[in-house]
């Protein structure tokens, strides 16, 4: 796996004006003359828990991934680049294995992105890069400091938990996207709650997109989207037109037209979160003419950050991406992780270049949730002088 | 003296919005609202008006709002007579009396029956019940096909029956020997016998065909004489999907809204089917609709939006969309030159669906190139590509190009908004009026000019005035 610091953005697509609903801001993303040469399909889920088994066999001891999935993404392409049927209208065998196990359904399966056939693919949506996030630094220390329990030196982060909500807990969400006029050719949707940019969802085929679209409710936000969410209501903006300079009914086209690329315009700077930063790019797998990729932002407490998973055509264009806004509080750990690393889990240092003290440190990792990485008395210590 | 404009001003605003609430608001669940929402809604607003303006509010009855208003107007005058002075009482009388006369008679026995919920049993309820019930032609066919009603409204006015209703109400049907009115004996055997129950109303006789399991393709058959035209027009698509034979009906006369809300029901291929036929009736129902106020508008452009959220709700199934299209034929009859433009351009109205996004102002851009005497915008709304451009749009065009206004622009909208208890405006500048039922339009054309809000109190009350004498001289159902 390569990582390379690189800038995503949406060539080919243009952004259309926004449909609000509450505090929900919908910006459709349209593209003209999709070549449809891969197709995007749903494949639902019904257990309650999906387990993915990252290293080796279905069942067999190694890396595994927990959580709840709805759904997954079958792709399907031809080398040839003429248009390819979608997966629904195919014949699919059972994924994994099920098990009943004290009334909870669960699912096993293997890796994130698994190839079923010569032109298909099974991607888990969100959770590619959910996993490219909890993995990282997931090694844990190299160095065996003596603060740093047996288990964290034996296994790393292991186990490494993130929690988020469902798209259903995110208020007026559901109505948006119920109410919400698909677009002729649209193929995604840059999701706002209170005017935050919480997820970008892009596919390659429009009629994929209307299939896909409910799926938006099933996938998972950060945390703090929901109290964006309560806040009320995102305004609507109003373009002017300039009487001035209309002296005819096509002027007047004209000054609709250009109303329309102002819209385009405003809401891409809302995005420049997102698109236009550097991103922290691993390359996944590679498929035909395509690549899938996990990305990151750069974990900067100060800023909004976001992960994401994307396939790039080898021109460049996004085929497919989902993005997920880390809440503060995951940036926060995942910054400390960061911090940690980069001076080689040496608690001493990390803290001087946190511009801490030793203890203020300890107490840290012990609050945003990574206790389990130290010896119980180096946190009651900690605790103790804090008093 | 500016106390008295403000006074008037706010009156005249307040009535307004009143009356176009009660023409498109049914208390059901739209598209953009739940039914709670807007059952919530327009009970205040009644509230407000009936506690402010008891008069004005009774003389809405007149205005050709839609029936569930009406109902709610009989209510709510009847359960506060209190507070009305005498001559008030009188006028009310005659206006709830015709009202109810007008409505159909399902509705109207549902009025009286929410006086009984709401336990409100003055005298002048009591009058009112009597009156309407011996204004029946046959009230004895009232007495089996609205059984339920009728008796619960009798028995709670304390009404006295001397006929044979009285025993059909209230005694027990094996303690009765034979009925000597024949429907009343038709309805006492088909308790027991399976023939007798061809001789009663369709919606009386399906239960006994229940209770006798009479295969549904034979009952059909053979209770088709008995059958209204809106029962067999409710039948068709249901009879035509289970495989069984469908009652021949005269689309024709179905109402012009009706007969779009069922089209739009059928599969495309059954549209292609019938082209023919249907094309056939949409015109006859048009000129039957036109008949009695037709009217020649000259140049009409109309924008007509067919953007998904006119799929309407679970409760008004594509009503927006039918009421658009419903409308551009009507105004096609009444235009001496017409040209519609739809939000997403339709090369067969046969074909019509609801899809795609709000994009008024395109079309409105292509209407006014037309060069249009009048346009009509038949929309929710709901502007979203790009918001706000067909207000900015229309005020350009009036400020630069057409600034004698030559072009009038009214906003039919077919959706009530709850929150703003209004029908939701797309421009400040233009009137917009709510409306149920495209026969409306010509009523709502002549109501859209106190939407603009220059007119004087005076005249909206005159309107109304004008309004209340020609609907007591008609007492008859239209």
């Amino acid at each position: 796996m390569k990582s390379t610091i690189e800038k995503i953005d949406l060539t080919g697509l243009t952004l259309a004006p926004a449909q609000v609903w509450g505090s929900v801001r919908l910006v459709p993303l349209i593209r003209d003359n999709a070549p449809g040469d891969l197709r995007i399909a749903p494949r639902k889920y019904s257990e309650d828990q999906m387990i993915v088994s990252l290293e080796r066999g279905l069942v067999d001891k190694g890396l595994k991934y927990s959580s709840y999935v709805p759904h997954g993404l079958i792709m399907n392409w031809n080398t040839d680049g003429r248009p390819v049927a979608t997966f629904k209208t195919q014949i699919a065998k059972q994924e994994g294995k099920c098990f009943e196990f004290e009334g909870c359904s669960m699912r096993v399966t293997q890796r994130m992105i698994k190839r079923e056939a010569k032109n298909r693919l099974r991607l888990l949506p969100m959770h590619v890069a959910m996993e490219g996030f909890l993995q990282l630094h997931f090694g844990g220390p190299d160095i065996a400091w003596s603060e740093y329990s047996r288990e964290a030196l034996a296994l790393g982060l292991s186990p490494r938990i993130e929690e988020s909500l469902r798209g259903q807990w995110v208020p007026g969400l559901e109505t948006a996207l119920r109410v919400f006029e698909i677009h002729e050719n649209q193929v995604g949707m840059l999701v706002f709650v209170s005017d935050e940019l919480a997820s970008a969802f892009v596919v390659s085929h429009p009629d994929d997109y209307r299939e896909l679209h409910r799926t938006l409710l099933e996938d998972f936000y950060g945390e703090t989207l929901f109290y964006y969410g309560l806040y009320g209501s995102a305004p609507e903006w109003i373009e002017e037109i300039d009487g001035e300079k209309v002296n005819s009914l096509s002027d007047l086209s004209q000054a609709v037209a250009s109303m329309r690329g102002k819209f385009s315009q405003l809401q891409s700077q809302m995005a420049d979160k997102l698109f236009g930063r550097e991103l922290d790019i691993k390359n996944l797998y590679n498929f035909s003419r395509f690549s899938i990729h996990h990305f990151c932002t750069n974990l900067d407490p100060a800023s909004e950050n976001h992960i994401g998973e994307v396939i790039l055509r080898d021109d460049g264009t996004v085929e497919y991406m989902k993005t997920y806004r880390l809440s503060a509080a995951q940036t926060r750990r995942a910054y400390l992780l960061s911090q940690l690393a980069a001076n080689q889990w040496n608690i001493t240092q990390a803290a001087a270049s946190l511009n801490q003290t030793y203890n203020e440190l300890i107490l840290r990792i012990k609050n945003a949730g990574f206790g389990y990485l130290l010896k119980d008395h180096v946190i009651k210590d900690a605790i103790k002088k804090a008093r | 003296m500016t106390t008295r404009k403000s006074y008037d001003r706010v009156t005249r605003e307040d009535l307004v919005l009143f009356i176009n609430a009660c023409f498109v608001c049914t208390g059901q669940k739209e598209f953009y609202g739940d039914s709670i929402g807007q059952n919530v809604s327009i009970a205040f607003l009644h509230e407000y008006v009936l506690g402010n303006y008891r008069s004005l509010y009774a003389h809405a009855l007149a205005s050709g709002i839609n029936h569930f208003n009406q109902s709610l107007i009989i209510v709510n005058l009847l359960a506060t007579g209190k507070q009305a002075t005498s001559e008030q009482r009188t006028e009310e009388g005659k206006l709830i009396a015709t009202a109810l006369r007008k409505l159909p008679p399902q509705r109207a026995l549902a009025t009286l029956q929410r006086l009984v919920k709401r336990r409100v049993n003055n005298r002048r309820t009591r009058a009112t019940i009597r009156d309407y019930l011996s204004s029946r032609k046959d009230p004895n066919f009232d007495a089996i096909k609205y059984r339920k009603r009728v008796r619960e409204v009798v028995r709670h006015s304390h009404l006295k029956i001397t006929d044979e209703r009285g025993t059909l109400f209230f005694t027990k049907l094996n303690k009765v020997k034979q009925f000597q009115v024949p429907l009343f004996e038709s309805f006492r055997q088909a308790h027991y016998a399976q023939e007798a129950i061809y001789r009663l109303p369709f919606t009386v006789a399906e239960g006994f065909a229940k209770k006798h399991k009479i295969p549904r393709d034979r009952f059909l058959k053979k209770i088709e004489p008995k059958m209204t035209m809106q029962e067999k027009l409710r039948l068709q698509s249901s009879a035509a999907k289970s495989g069984k034979s469908v009652p021949e009906i005269d689309l024709a006369q179905v109402s012009i809204t009706r007969l779009c809300l069922y089209l739009l029901s059928l599969k495309h291929s059954e549209r292609e089917e019938k082209r023919a036929k249907f094309m056939e009736a949409i015109e006859g129902s048009v000129t039957r609709t036109l008949n009695s106020s037709s009217k020649n508008l000259g140049r009409v452009a109309t924008v007509l939006d067919r953007s998904y959220s006119s799929s309407g709700s679970s409760e008004k199934q594509r009503r927006p969309l039918a009421l658009a299209w419903a409308c551009g034929r009507l105004l096609q009859s009444m235009a001496a030159e017409y040209q519609a433009f739809w939000t997403l351009p339709v090369e067969d109205e046969l074909m019509l669906s609801a899809k795609g996004q709000t994009d008024l102002a395109t079309a409105m851009l292509a209407a006014l190139k037309w060069k249009p005497d009048l346009v009509v915008i038949v929309s929710d709304g709901y502007e979203n590509d790009p918001p706000g451009a067909l207000s900015e749009l229309l005020r350009v065009y009036w400020e630069k190009l057409d600034p004698k206004q030559e072009t009038t622009v009214i906003h039919v909208n077919p959706v009530f908004n709850a929150e703003n208890y209004i029908p939701h405006t797309v421009s400040p500048l233009v009137n917009t009026v709510g409306i149920r039922d495209a026969e409306d339009l010509v009523t709502m054309l002549e109501f859209a000019r106190f939407a603009e809000g220059s007119t004087p109190l005076s005249e909206l009350e005159d309107y109304l005035s004008a309004r209340v004498r020609s609907f007591l001289k008609s007492t008859q159902r239209s």
